[in-house]
């Protein structure tokens, strides 16, 4: 039901604004200002061209750390899912990067590398990096022995075993690592902006944070918000349907 | 000249904690050879599974020796499991394709699709498709391959009787029409006798061969009351298979 899933999502946003709006005008403050504004300043941001730079160097470091954190992520779980030896050695590693703050990576990272474009996107994908492998590793662990057998019987070749058995078993994680990798990413990316780097969102809203300038925080916001609904409906849910084919 | 030298020695599996040795296999050996049809009959547990993944390549861990000579080239035994094994994702034709890795052969895997009554299923998903279709689309990339020797684990357990007796003969004129040597692994003597040239009687664990029983009647002549007369036969001459009437 795709219509009143839409009408559901309209009326519920529709009633946030509007609680928005009521708030805004109750307390009257420059602390809060009203939808309107905020509306009208992103309209500003976007025709000055400010906003779509900043969000595309965003976008473009977001893209690079996301598929290294998952092509990196998905290779290193499929290994420890499949080997019990060396999944035993090295989960004290993987124990101690998933619990490393996210703040004390970016540091590290900013002063081993430098105030570089690279340090940027190392420290988001060390960020990243363990969710990916643990998710993955849980569904290595479950692939189906009796597919691989057949592969085996069959003489498949190792590209064949991977793209046509065990890629699409593991197919359900990668895209729940995807869809949470995504939000973790978008967080941690502004701080990595904000802490190292002079372009991008978090730059801007820290900017904006000196200059008290709450409405463009809130446009900016906005503009993000839009984007990742954005990849939501045009990328991975179609990517969802289509692999949902045979079942 | 195609010919399945089977001589296993000893095939054993340790046993959890204390680590104890189960002997599955020993001393068991046997010969396929110009395309014929045997099939194993034993108890169940006595790893008759065990000895077809050995033979397919699947378990090297074993003392003996396995010989596959099929002439000039070297194609690995195809193998129907027990269940369809097909990768659900792909389509039909896909899950052929990907076993016989061979993209041109497309004519012949059409054919003996439209054999075994799948012609109008080419494009479609495993899950879409009946437990007996399931397993004929594996019958179907068993003999697509041009292996010399086909494995089959009970390939029509859990079929219904008519479906199953039906299923059996695709597979003999699928047979005729690409002669290869067969080892099918059943529980049901009357399965057995209807198919095969040989049955060859397997022990309990440690299993070995019990004893070797060629069919000399035609198939076609094979009636239900054949097989009572085989099974009086098998009483009066072979009291060591007991178990098995």
């Amino acid at each position: 039901m795709p219509r009143s899933s839409f009408l559901n999502s309209t009326l519920s946003l529709g009633l946030m604004l509007l609680i928005w709006q009521l708030t805004a005008s109750t307390i009257n403050s420059p602390v809060l200002p009203s939808p309107l504004l905020v509306f009208n300043n992103l309209l500003n941001a976007i025709q000055t061209g400010e906003l779509p730079r900043h969000l595309g160097i965003t976008l473009y470091r977001l893209t690079i750390s996301f598929f290294l954190a998952m092509f990196l992520g998905t290779a290193i779980g499929l290994i420890l899912g499949r080997h019990k030896e060396l999944n035993l050695f090295f989960d004290s590693w993987l124990i101690i990067l998933l619990n490393v703050p996210a703040l004390v990576t970016i540091i590290l990272c900013y002063i081993w590398f430098g105030l570089v474009e690279t340090a940027a996107i190392v420290a988001v994908v060390i960020n990243k990096l363990p969710n990916v492998i643990v998710t993955i590793r849980e569904g290595a662990r479950n692939l189906d022995t009796q597919l691989l057998e057949m592969a085996s019987a069959y003489r498949f070749s190792p590209a064949s075993t991977l793209f046509h058995v065990i890629l699409p078993q593991l197919y359900p994680y990668i895209m729940a690592s995807a869809r949470t990798g995504l939000a973790l990413i978008w967080k941690i990316i502004l701080v990595v902006e904000m802490l190292g780097r002079s372009d991008g969102m978090g730059f801007q809203i820290h900017l904006f944070f000196q200059l008290f300038d709450i409405t463009s925080i809130l446009a900016y916001t906005v503009s993000f918000i839009i984007i990742i609904q954005l990849i939501e409906v045009a990328i991975l849910k179609p990517l969802d349907q289509r692999s949902q084919r045979w079942k | 000249m195609n010919q399945l030298i089977v001589d296993i020695k000893k095939k054993s599996f340790s046993t959890g904690a204390d680590s104890q040795e189960l002997t599955v296999l020993k001393n068991l050996s046997f010969e396929l050879s110009d395309t014929e049809f045997v099939c194993l009959i034993g108890p169940s547990g006595c790893g008759k599974t065990t000895l077809l993944n050995i033979i397919a390549g699947l378990d090297d861990d074993f003392n003996g020796s396995i010989n596959i000579n099929s002439g000039h080239h070297a194609v690995p035994p195809s193998y129907v499991f027990q269940s369809p094994r097909l990768l659900p994702w792909r389509t039909v034709l896909e899950n052929i394709q990907l076993a016989i890795n061979d993209h041109d052969s497309l004519p012949l895997i059409t054919h003996i699709l439209q054999q075994l009554g799948l012609g109008n299923n080419l494009h479609s998903y495993p899950n879409h498709l009946s437990l007996g279709m399931q397993r004929r689309v594996s019958l179907a990339r068993a003999f697509c391959t041009p292996s010399n020797l086909l494995l089959m684990d009970e390939p029509f357990v859990s079929l219904d009787q008519a479906i199953a007796r039906k299923a059996r003969e695709l597979l003999l004129s699928l047979w005729r029409e690409q002669p290869r040597n067969i080892l099918f692994v059943t529980h049901d003597l009357d399965e057995a006798y209807t198919l095969a040239d040989r049955i060859l009687f397997l022990s309990n664990a440690p299993t070995r061969i019990i004893d070797d029983i060629k069919i000399t009647l035609p198939r076609a002549e094979r009636s239900e009351n054949q097989v009572s007369a085989f099974k009086e036969q098998l009483r009066t001459n072979h009291p060591a298979l007991q178990a098995f009437l």
